[in-house]
């Protein structure tokens, strides 16, 4: 069913830690609210389930309004960290804890769940008998057994190995679209929110900052901060001017709302190459010196002054001599792709996204320049 | 100048956030309890509010001069002096007693260390009452030196103990620091066994005050015997029930005491260090003296009170101790100590889950109040009970659910205390989760939490069966006409002199104090090790 949370508040004492928290989650869709710790996301999700009274706004399950309901009133099924299986009750019994006693399709639906979440056949097993991630399988059909209008997952990998991680993330992503539930992930790890999510709502100090398709939050943040948080960036202060954007790596190509990656190889080739030039310039004559001078230029409609976020998959690494120069200094290799961190000579130090068979080593020098439109902030 | 912010990657496993986020509403957005715990657990406190409540009522019933009168009389300060007096020079002694164990079973290459170690804590299972009669049935002490003696060998393991532990826990670099800077190691280590020895020491001092048994049989006159005596003369009890309000007052200061030290015990020693402290050689004649110290201790305490008990039990002297009698206070016993876990463990049930689940001012009160328990003395609650059950509900004055009644009010602490410690190890997620699956707050705990804490309740509940099968005082007030426990017997059979035919009743108190020493004893054994 569709969920949808409207203007929530939610105070502890005198902390506010939501302030007007709002959400939709469409029939079937999975939503991820992605945010830091301490943004109030799993006092939104405790909110949605019951677990804890609201001070203002309405949580709507369907067209039902459920925000004076207790718990067990509220179809709502939850996946808590660490799966939290009854103890003391086989599998079986904890799938089927949920659904009325004595029901003749009892059995069935039990074995239906099970079937959902890969795990058929291991009814008889108690929880400490099956290994983290299926606990944590069984949970999510434990909580999909008496099909609730909504799932509530709060972060539910974070107990498990990285390694099994992603296998889990997977299976639990297949079984919630298998049942066509509709559900919401809390989590802090913007890679499993990505990945995972049909929406991704990111929550920011008790609010939802921005919501939409992981492509496109990642792709066009609305502010700095969503920017850094959703994928790693590298910030810059710079000064847009009528059709570019200028930092000590260059003019580089701003993004343009709603127009994704126009012209990159030709705006890039003959950009960064004068890019570079104009960047070593700058930096000789000290970057403060340069973002006072975009600031007085600002009322002369020259330039606005603010940061850009420059993705690290965004940087190429070339010959020394190409784009601004700088230093290896550590080289990440992950097989499938490879991290480098160089120090331009300006100081400011990058982290570059590379092919795997990466043919610098630390020491050596580099030219690094930027590819693709790049994310433009005013101040 | 230009700004780097690369976000963490999220390999590393976060805190989870919801305790962080929990913390927060501490006894402001408190839950409703709801009304089916709420309900029981009201009784229950009612019920442990009861005696010392109803003992206020009817000290003030005899009018301001008849109080006036007993708290001015020159007796009362006479047995404020003498109780008091006992009480100090007894918690003196645990200490000294009960730190130089410590030290040497923890922190010397004393020989035998981890035997002695389990041996210190076995005193606890004496009954002081048992180890009153043994010594009085084999030397004749009595009086003052006689009560301290027998209050100090049982009481010196409160000290031991924590202060054991606490040894155990201490940071050996803050020794180092000390030596480093030219001082020597004691004064360092004894500032940091304070806290727990000077809670030790405190709960020593309660128990002292408290005591009946062990003073009644050493003739040794304090509060709680001159209670029972005036109760007995009864013409007017008055007086009986202003010397137990001050007795109660008297260890209320006491209790207050000894929680604000436990608090600080408690950060004193918390957190193990990285490395166990070092063990300090002893020379020859060190070694010689701490060998038989702790040789003579472990004699006096565990092995004398044995061996008296046999020596009577083999002498063939216990004469007019008939199988027919033992076999009927065993089974008495049996009985209502039984009664008194059942209904302990029932009444505790519901304050236990509140005390573990709830906060705000509600869950506090219900909890504390059935801690009252702990700080009144066994024969001033039993007073106080039997005012009220002659004047409101004569159809139990000397029936056998008054004592039972009693038992619960009495061992209610350690039951609650088993019943929130293993309420507490189930987590509250499971709870939630039994909640969204469409079970209400009261299905909620007793489908998942209350099976999942079912051993701990039911060792909460063996631990106040092994209890009240020894207790003295209440017993003694409350029993029904004509039926003995093995307490009573024994100490029936003592007052009269006859120590051949208490022996036996000696012999099987030590016997069911053993149990719960016995795990105790095992415990400390595999901290040690």
């Amino acid at each position: 069913m569709k969920l949808t949370v409207t203007d929530v508040r939610k105070s502890f004492g005198a902390t506010e830690v939501l302030r007007g928290a709002s959400l939709t989650v469409r029939e079937g869709d999975l939503a991820a609210v992605l945010g830091p710790s301490g943004c109030g996301k799993t006092t939104l999700l405790r909110i949605v389930a019951g677990f804890e009274g609201l001070d203002g706004g309405s949580v709507r399950i369907g067209e039902r309004e459920v925000a004076g309901l207790p718990p067990e009133r509220r179809g709502v099924g939850i996946v808590p960290q660490e799966a939290a299986l009854f103890p003391h009750l086989s599998v079986a019994r904890n799938v089927g804890f949920g659904l009325p006693r004595g029901s003749s399709g009892r059995t069935g639906r039990i074995e239906e769940c099970l079937e959902l979440v890969g795990l058929a056949g291991y009814g008889d097993r108690m929880p400490h008998q099956i290994s983290g991630g299926q606990q944590q399988r069984v949970a999510l059909a434990r909580a999909l057994a008496p099909r609730p209008g909504v799932v509530l997952l709060d972060e539910p990998f974070n107990a498990l190995d990285r390694s099994l991680r992603v296998s889990v993330r997977d299976e639990v992503r297949a079984a919630l679209k298998r049942a066509g539930a509709t559900a919401v992930l809390v989590t802090h790890d913007q890679e499993e929110a990505l990945s995972m999510a049909d929406t991704v709502a990111v929550m920011r100090e008790g609010r939802i900052v921005q919501e939409g398709a992981p492509s496109s939050i990642y792709a066009a943040p609305r502010d700095l901060g969503v920017a850094t948080f959703v994928g790693e960036a590298v910030v810059l202060t710079a000064s847009r001017g009528r059709d570019t954007v200028t930092c000590e790596l260059g003019d580089l190509l701003p993004r343009r709302d709603g127009a994704t990656g126009t012209a990159n190889g030709t705006a890039d080739g003959t950009g960064n190459g004068t890019a570079s030039e104009t960047g070593n310039g700058a930096a000789n004559g000290t970057a403060d010196g340069a973002a006072n001078g975009s600031v007085a230029g600002n009322g002369a409609g020259n330039g606005t002054a603010g940061s850009v976020a420059l993705r690290p998959e965004q940087f190429v690494l070339r010959a020394p001599g190409e784009g601004a120069g700088g230093l290896v200094e550590r080289v990440e290799f992950f097989g499938h792709d490879a991290a480098v961190t160089v120090t331009l000579e300006s100081g400011t130090v990058i982290r570059a996204r590379t092919r795997g068979d990466v043919p610098h080593r630390p020491g050596d020098r580099v030219g690094v320049t930027v590819e693709g439109p790049v994310l433009f902030f005013a101040d | 100048m230009a700004v780097r912010r690369v976000p963490e990657r999220t390999a590393v496993r976060r805190v989870p956030e919801r305790t962080a986020v929990r913390r927060v509403p501490a006894g402001t957005a408190a839950r409703r309890i709801p009304a089916g715990l709420l309900a029981p657990a009201g009784v229950t406190a009612a019920l442990a509010l009861l005696p010392v409540g109803y003992l206020a009522v009817r000290s003030a019933e005899g009018g301001a001069d008849a109080v006036a009168r007993t708290l001015l009389r020159g007796r009362t300060l006479e047995l404020a002096v003498r109780s008091l007096g006992l009480a100090a020079v007894v918690t003196a002694l645990c200490v000294v007693v009960g730190i130089s164990l410590a030290w040497l079973v923890v922190r010397s290459d004393l020989p035998g260390r981890r035997v002695f170690g389990v041996l210190a804590a076995l005193p606890l299972a004496v009954p002081s009452y048992v180890a009153a009669y043994t010594w009085v049935a084999a030397t004749g002490i009595e009086g003052f030196g006689g009560s301290v003696l027998v209050l100090t060998l049982c009481s010196y393991p409160y000290v031991y103990l924590p202060v054991a532990a606490a040894l155990r826990r201490m940071d050996p670099a803050m020794e180092e620091v000390a030596l480093s800077l030219g001082r020597g190691r004691s004064g360092v280590v004894l500032r940091q066994l304070r806290p727990s020895a000077a809670a030790g020491g405190l709960l020593v001092a309660m128990y002292v005050l408290a005591e009946f048994g062990a003073v009644a049989i050493m003739r040794f006159d304090v509060f709680t015997t001159q209670i029972y005596t005036s109760y007995r003369s009864g013409f007017s009890r008055t007086p009986a029930a202003v010397l137990g309000l001050l007795l109660v007052a008297i260890t209320l200061v006491i209790v207050v005491a000894e929680f604000r030290t436990r608090g600080r015990a408690g950060y004193a020693t918390r957190g193990a260090p990285a490395r166990r402290p070092p063990v300090v050689r002893l020379g020859g004649a060190a070694r010689a003296g701490a060998l038989a110290w702790s040789v003579a201790l472990a004699g006096l305490a565990v092995g004398f009170p044995l061996v008296s008990i046999c020596y009577w039990l083999a002498g063939g002297s216990s004469a007019g101790a008939d199988a027919g009698r033992i076999a009927e206070a065993v089974a008495a016993t049996l009985g209502v100590a039984a009664a008194g876990a059942v209904l302990t463990t029932a009444l505790a049930v519901p304050v236990g889950i509140i005390a573990a689940r709830y906060r705000g001012r509600t869950a506090t009160f219900l909890e504390q109040s059935t801690y009252v328990g702990h700080s009144l003395p066994g024969i001033v609650m039993a007073l106080s009970l039997v005012f009220f059950a002659v004047r409101y509900v004569p159809a139990i004055y000397q029936r056998w659910p008054l004592l039972v009644i009693a038992y619960a009010v009495l061992f209610m602490p350690a039951a609650v205390g088993a019943v929130r410690a293993s309420v507490l190890q189930s987590p509250p997620v499971l709870e939630e989760v039994a909640r969204s699956l469409g079970r209400g707050p009261l299905r909620a705990v007793g489908e998942v939490t209350l099976p999942l804490a079912l051993p701990g309740v039911l060792a909460g509940a063996a631990l106040v069966f092994l209890t009240a099968m020894k207790e003295l005082p209440a017993t003694l007030l409350l029993r029904p006409t004509g039926m003995d426990t093995l307490a009573t017997r024994l100490w029936t059979e003592t007052g009269s002199g006859a120590y051949g035919a208490a022996a036996p009743y000696a012999a099987l108190l030590m016997l069911l104090a053993a149990v719960p020493g016995f795990v105790l004893g095992r415990r400390s054994l595999e901290e040690a090790s």
